[in-house]
């Protein structure tokens, strides 16, 4: 789960790292009185969940107030990467000396947290590794000790001369270690960690990821849960215990499994089709995913084919059966659907199906394959 | 032969009567595992299915009946401290099916089960079966046939799918291994490129990975130098879009680093026969072997 830019920025402040103020408006009016408060030159800042966001013109300068409340209006509702903004940051504009890189991700090579800092910040950080690779440090972390005051310092320095500027670095990037286990982070960046003119150093921009795994046990974490920023499939799939990755195609997935699932995905294409969605209905079946499925999957006006691909081990084909039987109860599918079922259960499915007027075919190739052939019976 | 499990495999089953862990311990019994204890906290002194008995603990369990491999079906939330529990008890390969612990947790558990010397198989992986001598796990038995082919994956219902194809065109199995699907696993790809380069009973390899990682790369660089057995592999992902990650807590291509691309790259450099889709597995391994 990703939070967005005010939501990182306030995790921070509570580890103690020293971050310059910022509000968050929903509404031009209220962006205006915030940058009254102020006072003089601010930034407004779209908070969405994508990158780039000065280039698509969600950041901008603004010299008065009135000024902030017009950049709001126009930022407030625009699409940035298919995300529309509902909020805005709004954060009085630093004067900076130097602009640096400090993140913390943990790499699945060493199975460790790693420390990566760069001079070069305030860019895409991915681009600085693939250019100047000898621009980032690196220092995986033994999360038995924690990030040592002594490896803290050798980043310092990799990032200032003055030892003052290298230690508040260091204590930064101590707090920061202790934010991402605090939070169950899976990524935390400050970009840019910058100088002021006095010399203060401070993270100027955050970005934080929290692992999924953690939310059940941080309700306070999962409560800044942003539902709008994300496609309301996936809400309603998150919420009915499926996963599903909304995609462009046409043939509508449902399978038992992620790895199935994506060599589902992956063998459309291979026969000339597009899938419409990822869908794994997960391990243990239960009817009710599989109507829940449906739902979700029949509601995208592009679908023009479903494809359900079972191997049941856990999950029993009779289960399936019975929530496609239950789903078509329910509601009409409107589309062809073209039903793979074998393993766990698989005659006591087929003959549930059979029953409902559906058949089945056991061979995952024959099945996509008739899948990408109706769909062209269908464009034809 | 077979790698990691046979029939001296002594096996203690954490979570025994919980809802996975009582179907699952059933379904292993079946099929010939000696399921020699289990372990549920406040449940010490009972009998399972009046045969297998329960313990407090798993350390109980293991002076009581020298079980030597663990398999946890426990919830998310105490299933790092179940892995923790079962390597301080000193069991020798651990087993973890739950899907869910959050990946700090796994930074803290991994460096312990090593220092205990013990082998960590998962999490979020469908465990092992080496076909009629012993199953850990949930991969349904009657898919799988003795044979010579090893079977390693990322994945549970795609390695279901290909040792279907392997059983049903005659190729038997050695030893069928779900590594799991987080970032950060007990066992990689080139552990188990090892086990079955050494394992007699091996012939040939099917690896089954996935976006995400730079495991199968490092394994095709391992595999060229190390293994002189053949070696199928297949890469599921392809049309998975970056930044997303596709059920599988570690199935994310980041930036654009973890892509099925660049590991079918790898694969085939190492000399990898690579499969298009699942049903060439079959045709491919017989032009290897």
């Amino acid at each position: 789960m990703n939070l967005h830019e005010y939501q990182a920025r306030e995790i921070l402040r509570r580890y103690g790292i020293p971050v310059p103020p910022g509000e968050v408006a929903s509404t031009p009016a209220e962006a205006r009185a915030i940058a009254e408060r102020f006072g003089g030159k601010v930034v407004v800042k779209a908070q969405v969940h994508a990158g780039g966001r000065g280039k698509a013109g969600g950041v901008k300068l603004a010299k008065t107030a009135a000024e902030a409340e017009t950049h709001a209006k126009a930022i407030l509702g625009m699409t940035i990467k298919g995300l529309t903004v509902q909020k805005v940051l709004i954060a009085p504009a630093a004067e900076i000396a130097s602009e640096s890189y400090v993140g913390i991700i943990v790499d699945r090579a060493s199975q460790r947290p790693v420390l990566m800092v760069s001079p070069a910040g305030g860019i895409d950080i991915e681009e600085v590794a693939a250019k100047t690779p000898e621009k980032i440090h690196r220092r995986a972390v033994d999360p038995r000790y924690g990030l040592l005051s002594h490896q803290a310092m050798m980043l310092g320095f990799a990032l200032y001369k003055d030892v003052k500027q290298a230690r508040a670095a260091a204590d930064i990037m101590q707090k920061l270690y202790a934010a991402v286990y605090g939070v169950g982070a899976s990524l935390a960046e400050i970009n840019p960690l910058v100088t002021t003119p006095d010399g203060a150093v401070q993270a100027l921009d955050a970005k934080i990821a929290i692992d999924d795994n953690e939310l059940e046990r941080r309700p306070d974490i999962a409560a800044l849960r942003d539902v709008s920023s994300e496609a309301p499939e996936e809400v309603a799939a998150r919420e009915a215990g499926l996963t599903f990755i909304k995609l462009e195609g046409t043939v509508g997935c449902c399978v038992n499994g992620a790895g199935l699932a994506m060599a589902t995905m992956d063998l459309v294409k291979y026969y000339g089709g597009d899938p419409a969605n990822f869908l794994d209905i997960g391990g243990s079946s239960n009817p009710q995913k599989v109507v829940s499925a449906l739902r979700i999957i029949t509601s995208d006006p592009r679908v023009k084919v479903i494809l359900f691909n079972i191997f049941g081990g856990i999950t029993r084909g009779d289960d399936v059966a019975n929530g496609i039987v239950q789903a078509t109860r329910e509601f009409t599918l409107k589309v062809p659907i073209i039903i793979r079922l074998t393993g766990t259960n698989e005659q006591l499915g087929v003959e549930i199906l059979r029953k409902a007027g559906f058949s089945a075919l056991t061979d995952m190739d024959e099945a996509v394959k008739q899948a990408v052939a109706l769909l062209k019976g269908k464009a034809a | 032969m077979s790698v990691f499990i046979d029939n001296a495999t002594r096996l203690v089953v954490q979570g025994i009567t919980g809802r996975d862990g009582s179907f699952h311990a059933k379904q292993m019994m079946e099929y010939g595992t000696q399921v020699v204890a289990g372990v549920t906290p406040g449940k010490g002194g009972q009998r399972f299915e009046n045969a297998v008995p329960v313990f407090n603990t798993v350390a109980e369990a293991v002076a009581a009946t020298k079980a030597n491999t663990a398999v946890i079906y426990v919830p998310a939330a105490v299933a790092a401290s179940a892995i923790f529990e079962a390597a301080d008890a000193g069991i020798g390969l651990v087993i973890c099916i739950t899907e869910g612990i959050p990946v700090l947790d796994m930074t803290r558990v991994l460096p312990f089960v090593r220092e205990r010397g013990a082998r960590l198989i998962g999490p979020n992986c469908p465990g092992l079966i080496s076909p009629a001598k012993s199953k850990v796990g949930i991969i349904p038995g009657n898919i799988c046939k003795p044979g010579n082919v090893g079977v390693v994956s990322r994945s549970g219902t795609l390695t279901y799918e290909i040792v279907h194809q392997l059983s049903t065109h005659g190729l038997g199995q050695s030893t069928c291994i779900g590594i799991g699907g987080d970032p950060l696993i007990g066992t990689n790809f080139i552990d188990c490129l090892t086990a079955f380069q050494a394992d007699a009973e091996t012939e040939a390899i099917v690896m089954i990975g996935e976006i995400g990682g730079t495991d199968e790369q490092q394994a095709a660089e391992f595999a060229k130098r190390e293994v002189k057995k053949p070696i199928v592999g297949f890469i599921a992902g392809q049309t998975a879009p970056p930044g997303r990650r596709m059920g599988h807590a570690g199935a994310i291509i980041s930036g654009s680093s973890g892509t099925a691309a660049e590991k079918m790259a790898a694969f085939e450099k190492a000399g990898i026969s690579v499969m298009k889709r699942p049903a060439d597995v079959v045709p491919l391994l017989q032009e290897r072997m």
